[in-house]
């Protein structure tokens, strides 16, 4: 038997940051997955970042995370979203080479001395009385652990779905997880069904890219990672089209052989991540919707068209393609399809993204009832970080919703459950000011040295922008503008805001400015251009703080509280909060319903 | 655990009482008082104050009392206004502490919370106050909600929607700016939104407040000493409410009598005669809180021959037309709307009726729908954020107002979260690849 602190199943972009980090803090870590090959891939879209999720992004980067390293990696298209509206919504986003990025992902697990990769099927965990051991592979294999974090993905009781077709499988071409999704059922944990869904792969050499408009990558040398300095890979471009009548009537005329509409699926899919089936289905006035068409890699033909998934019969698949401008001839190499899997629904879970009933048991990524990578991999830092932290007796994680997306994610999750895949929006966090892809080193980096996952490197990068931070800061304060009307002085930074100057591009009349690190720069200039609305909102959290501070433990009998309808208790029961601020944020639960808890705590207290 | 902030409320004797306690709690409660008073007074005695309104206006002479926490009913430092329990006056100092910084009014069951909190309420005390601060608060709920008349909460719904609406575009531009169905967002057209919702809000807010079909119209009747004001009092509520006599400066205080005429509430109130030469102390005090109630009444009724004080809805008398006559007379009836005898009941008819006009403009109109105080707060709070959602040019800015609007019918109605933005952005909008 082999012996372990942590064992993460599952190589993708959950489990891969679930193992680093783990690795980072000091825990021996066995990452066991399906195949060393997938270690690191991308199911779908090769894209990584984009609105929230670029803020996730640099969020797991705060924490020393591997996604942004590898994303600048294998990075060829960049493209900063929402350049023309406030820093705080910016979204980084990057077109990944699925290739370089895995093979990124797989050069950094290696290089962790603590990680043992083993291949092969995780069938079933082990327990002792109620916690967890450690788990059995298919082949027999014991491996034991005081922590398990559990990465399946979409494979638990994955299942494919094309037209008439179906068949059991987690992503095309790759096996389901049948026996562990059944233990997992059989051990009490509440699962039920999701549905996403992925287009059909272009050959790029069979698409018309003279016709269409084309997009290029961000000159604005900017990176995922702060500390990667430079571009890597050449940069290609994307290009867009769209969807038309004869499209539509194509699609129209498919509809009773998809299985979305024929009732072979009835799981929910994401209402953000709609199938070309539904877009037309449900919003029938449109006369054209737009698909991206982004290339998959440089060693690859391959190209996703982006705004088309699908899971009609191939005949109308084709049919669709070939009636898009651009695509007439255009070749599909793999059709799209839709899969349904099983989650388990994050009410189950605490702050820790660890199983309530079963100590020692972690879940993170999209077996919790998330969608996308970047979702993922900041899941799998968190359950990672607290997989070591059980297994090395060191205090909990937790990330708060005030200070990061994370810590929105996690809350939003673990008290509101799921009814679709769930995906980062900036839309989510009302601190969002506050919380900047600009500033996730600031935000973070105390409590990510803290926890003790970040290397020597890191911890140099993050002293040395420190520094560049408070020169900024005194420039930026003490240099009073030279004019003003009525001999009023301002500081610099007052003045440039007042302009509407950004700060990087102050430097020919401020040459102390040339000097700084544009990085820091901007991240100074939103302090100061939100500072009034920043200050509100840290009042307002002040405010709710004292909510935070009073734990409900773990067997509070909520039904005994008087006052409170069914329908709560049954709400507060399936999310079991862990503090009063938590309950409070639960749909349905009203200031008296508080009240009425905090007076029975201080009598159960007393 | 201490709050930053500072609550009040009135917390007993619901106006017309004779007494009315204006409670604050919290840090900022005696810098408060200190601004109402203009003075400090010591911890734990009690003293008769003088509370002004910001023009230097004498709003009231309460009794004050101050405590400091913890040893306080609520843990934190309270003060206590003991105040004369008119409506007006009631009215005129919430509104006053609602200005001041830190300051705002307690949400239900505040008070018992922080008191709770910081342990100043013992458990068995607190046992059975969980169900009945469930219940208070959700009669509180229901009476916010009004939900007596299901109008209110129909047209808060409907403006929350079209919050949510609005919110929604701006969270679409966003989230969901590289959407062609999306789009650059038109940050124009979304000011011109919250316009148009803001001024449907103020519309609303200048609609006459229900309170007043409930409580009654204020109908402050005031003039010159001797000049039958009284008199005119007790022929109106048929009863010797208050003291008349030859004696100039016979009424001192505000006598208040609710009346109930032709099916419509009022509250008439007789007030100290006013004039200029009082060398009394106790008759300037009345003198000042006779002017304060008739500029807080919803209808003046002047007894002078004087110009009366500005008022929007004025009556104009000549009183005691029984016994007199000359110049001075003629001009006192050319400048009235009516002219009066109470002792004959001449013209008495007559104002009445003109009282009665006046009135039916200032109460809401049968099948239309009233706000009450706590609804007209909150709404007034939404449409300042929308009015500062119009001043911002940063999108991310725009959206951050729009939290605070959606916040505040949050508080009215308990409902409206993410989600139902979310639902309402991808109901609307072709998002998603
Ligand atoms: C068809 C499809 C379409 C998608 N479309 C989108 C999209 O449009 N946009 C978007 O943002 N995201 C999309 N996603 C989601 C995105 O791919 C996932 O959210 C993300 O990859 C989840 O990461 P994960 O680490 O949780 O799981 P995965 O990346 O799925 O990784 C799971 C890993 O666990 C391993 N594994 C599972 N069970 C076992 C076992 N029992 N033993 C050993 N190993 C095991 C697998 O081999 C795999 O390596 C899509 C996914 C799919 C499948
Ligand atoms: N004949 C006659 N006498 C009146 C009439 N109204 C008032 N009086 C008398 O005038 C005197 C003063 O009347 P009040 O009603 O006390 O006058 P007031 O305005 O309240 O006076 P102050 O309270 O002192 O300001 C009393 O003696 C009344 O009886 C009236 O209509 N006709
Ligand atoms: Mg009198």
């Amino acid at each position: 038997m082999d012996n372990f602190d942590v064992i993460v199943v599952g190589g993708g972009h959950a489990g891969c940051e679930a193992a680093a980090v783990a690795a980072r803090i000091g825990a021996r870590v066995a990452l066991v997955t399906f195949s060393r090959e997938t270690i690191g891939a991308m199911s779908c879209n090769p894209a990584i970042g984009g609105l929230g999720k670029g803020h996730l992004v640099r969020e797991v980067d705060a924490y020393d995370g591997l996604i942004a390293r590898a994303a600048d990696a294998a990075a060829i298209h960049y493209r900063m979203l929402n350049m023309s509206k406030g820093a705080a919504v910016r979204g980084p986003r990057v077109q990944a080479d699925r290739v370089l990025f895995a093979a990124a992902i797989q050069a950094m697990i290696a290089r962790e001395a603590n990680i043992t990769v083993i291949e092969g099927e995780a069938e079933a965990l082990t327990l002792d009385d109620d916690a967890v051991s450690g788990l059995v592979m298919a082949d027999g294999r014991l491996l034991s652990a005081p922590a398990v974090v559990l990465a399946a993905g979409t494979f638990l009781g994955g299942r494919l779905y094309r037209g008439e077709w179906s068949g059991a499988g987690g992503r095309t071409g790759e096996r389901a997880a049948t026996a562990l999704g059944k233990q997992l059922r059989d051990l009490g944990l509440p699962v039920a069904r999701l549905k996403t869904g992925t287009p059909p792969r272009l050959d790029g050499r069979t698409i018309d890219w003279a016709a269409l408009v084309r997009q290029e990558s961000d000159a604005d040398p900017w990176t995922m990672a702060p500390e990667t300095r430079a571009r890597r890979n050449p940069q290609l471009f994307c290009a867009i089209t769209r969807t038309n009548e004869a499209t539509h009537e194509i699609v129209r005329g498919g509809l009773d052989r998809s299985p979305l509409f024929s009732g072979a699926i009835d799981a929910k899919g994401p209402r953000y991540c709609p199938s070309i089936e539904d877009k037309i289905h449900r919003f029938a006035d449109r006369d054209g919707h737009q698909i991206f068409l982004e290339p998959e890699g440089l060693a690859t033909h391959l190209v996703y068209p982006n705004g088309i998934s699908t899971s009609l019969p191939d005949d109308v698949q084709r049919a669709m393609i070939n009636s898009i401008a651009g695509l007439e001839g255009a070749e599909i190499a793999v059709p799209g399809y839709a899969v349904e899997y099983d989650h388990v629904d994050p009410r189950c879970l605490d702050r820790r993204l660890g199983v309530r009933a079963i100590p020692g048991l972690f879940c993170a990524g999209q077996i919790i009832g998330t969608t996308g990578y970047e979702e993922a991999a900041a899941l799998g830092l968190a359950a990672g970080a607290n997989a070591a932290a059980t297994a090395l007796g060191r205090d909990a994680v937790h990330f708060d919703r005030t200070t990061s997306y994370l810590g929105v994610m996690i809350d939003d999750l673990i008290l509101q459950g799921v009814s679709e895949p769930y995906r980062m929006l900036t839309a989510r966090a009302e601190y969002r000011l506050r919380l900047r892809a600009d500033n996730a080193w600031t935000r973070l980096g105390e409590h990510a040295e803290a926890v003790g996952c970040l290397s020597e490197r890191r911890l140099d990068a993050l002293a040395a922008h420190r520094t560049a931070l408070t020169e900024v800061a005194t420039l930026i304060d003490g240099v009073a503008a030279t004019s003003s009307r009525n001999g009023e002085r301002r500081s610099l930074g007052d003045a440039l805001i007042q302009q509407d100057i950004a700060f990087r591009d102050a430097g020919d009349d401020h040459p102390a400015l040339a000097a700084c690190d544009p990085v820091a720069l901007d991240e100074i200039e939103s302090d100061l251009r939100y500072g009034p609305y920043l200050a509100r909102q840290e009042a307002e959290i002040r405010a709710l703080a004292a909510n935070e501070r009073i734990a409900i433990p773990d067997d509070f009998d909520f039904a005994g509280v008087g006052g409170l309808s069914n329908e709560m208790i049954e709400r507060l029961d399936a999310a079991r909060p862990e503090t009063l601020g938590m309950m409070g944020r639960i749909a349905g639960i009203t200031p008296a319903a508080l009240t009425a808890v905090l007076v029975r705590l201080r009598r159960v207290a007393a | 655990m201490g709050h930053d902030d500072t609550i009040f409320a009135l917390s007993s004797g619901a106006p017309p009482a004779a007494i009315a306690v204006v409670r604050i709690s919290g840090p900022a409660a005696t810098e408060a008082l200190n601004d109402l008073i203009g003075m400090d007074i010591p911890a734990r005695s009690p003293r008769v104050v003088t509370v002004k309104g910001t023009q230097g206006n004498i709003i009231d002479r309460p009794l004050a009392l101050r405590f400091a926490g913890p040893a306080s009913a609520t843990g934190e430092d309270v003060v206590e206004l003991h105040l004369h329990g008119g409506r007006a006056v009631v009215d005129a100092v919430l509104a006053r502490l609602g200005e001041l910084d830190g300051l705002r009014q307690a949400e239900p069951g505040e008070f018992t919370r922080r008191a709770f909190e910081n342990g100043r309420l013992d458990l068995l005390e607190a046992e059975g106050l969980a169900d009945l601060l469930a219940a208070e608060t959700e009669t509180q709920r229901r009476q916010a909600m009004g939900f007596a008349s299901g109008g209110v909460s129909q047209a808060v719904a409907a403006w929350q929607d079209e919050c949510l609406t609005i919110a929604a575009r701006i969270e679409a531009a966003i989230d969901f700016s590289d959407e062609d169905d999306v789009g650059d967002a038109d940050v124009a057209a979304i000011h011109m939104a919250c316009a148009a919702l803001a001024a449907k809000l103020a519309a609303w807010l200048d609609r006459p407040p229900a309170e007043r079909l409930r409580d009654g119209i204020t109908v402050a009747i005031a003039g010159p000493p001797n000049a039958g004001k009284s008199t005119l009092l007790n022929a109106i509520a048929q009863r010797e409410a208050a003291i008349t006599a030859p004696t100039a400066g016979t009424t001192r205080d505000i006598v208040e009598v609710p009346v109930a005429i032709g099916g419509i509430a009022y509250r008439f109130a007789d007030t100290a005669g006013l004039r200029d030469d009082s060398d009394d102390a106790v008759e300037a005090i009345g003198i000042a809180r006779a002017l304060a109630a008739a500029a807080e009444a919803d209808i003046l009724v002047w007894l002078g021959s004087d110009d009366p004080p500005t008022h929007s809805a004025t009556i104009r008398i000549a009183a005691q037309a029984d016994r007199r006559s000359g110049v001075e007379w003629d001009m006192a009836v050319d400048a009235a709307d009516v002219v009066v005898s109470a002792l004959t009941g001449e013209g008495m008819a007559a104002l009445l009726d003109a009282i009665a006009g006046r009135a039916r403009d200032l109460l809401p109109r049968e099948g239309d729908v009233a706000l009450n105080r706590r609804q007209r707060d909150t709404l007034a709070d939404v449409a300042a954020a929308l009015d500062d959602a119009q001043c911002a040019r940063d999108l991310l800015i725009v959206a951050e107002h729009l939290r605070s609007a959606m916040s505040a019918f949050d508080r009215l109605t308990g409902r409206a979260r993410t989600e139902d933005m979310l639902d309402a952005l991808f109901g609307r909008f072709c998002i998603g690849k």
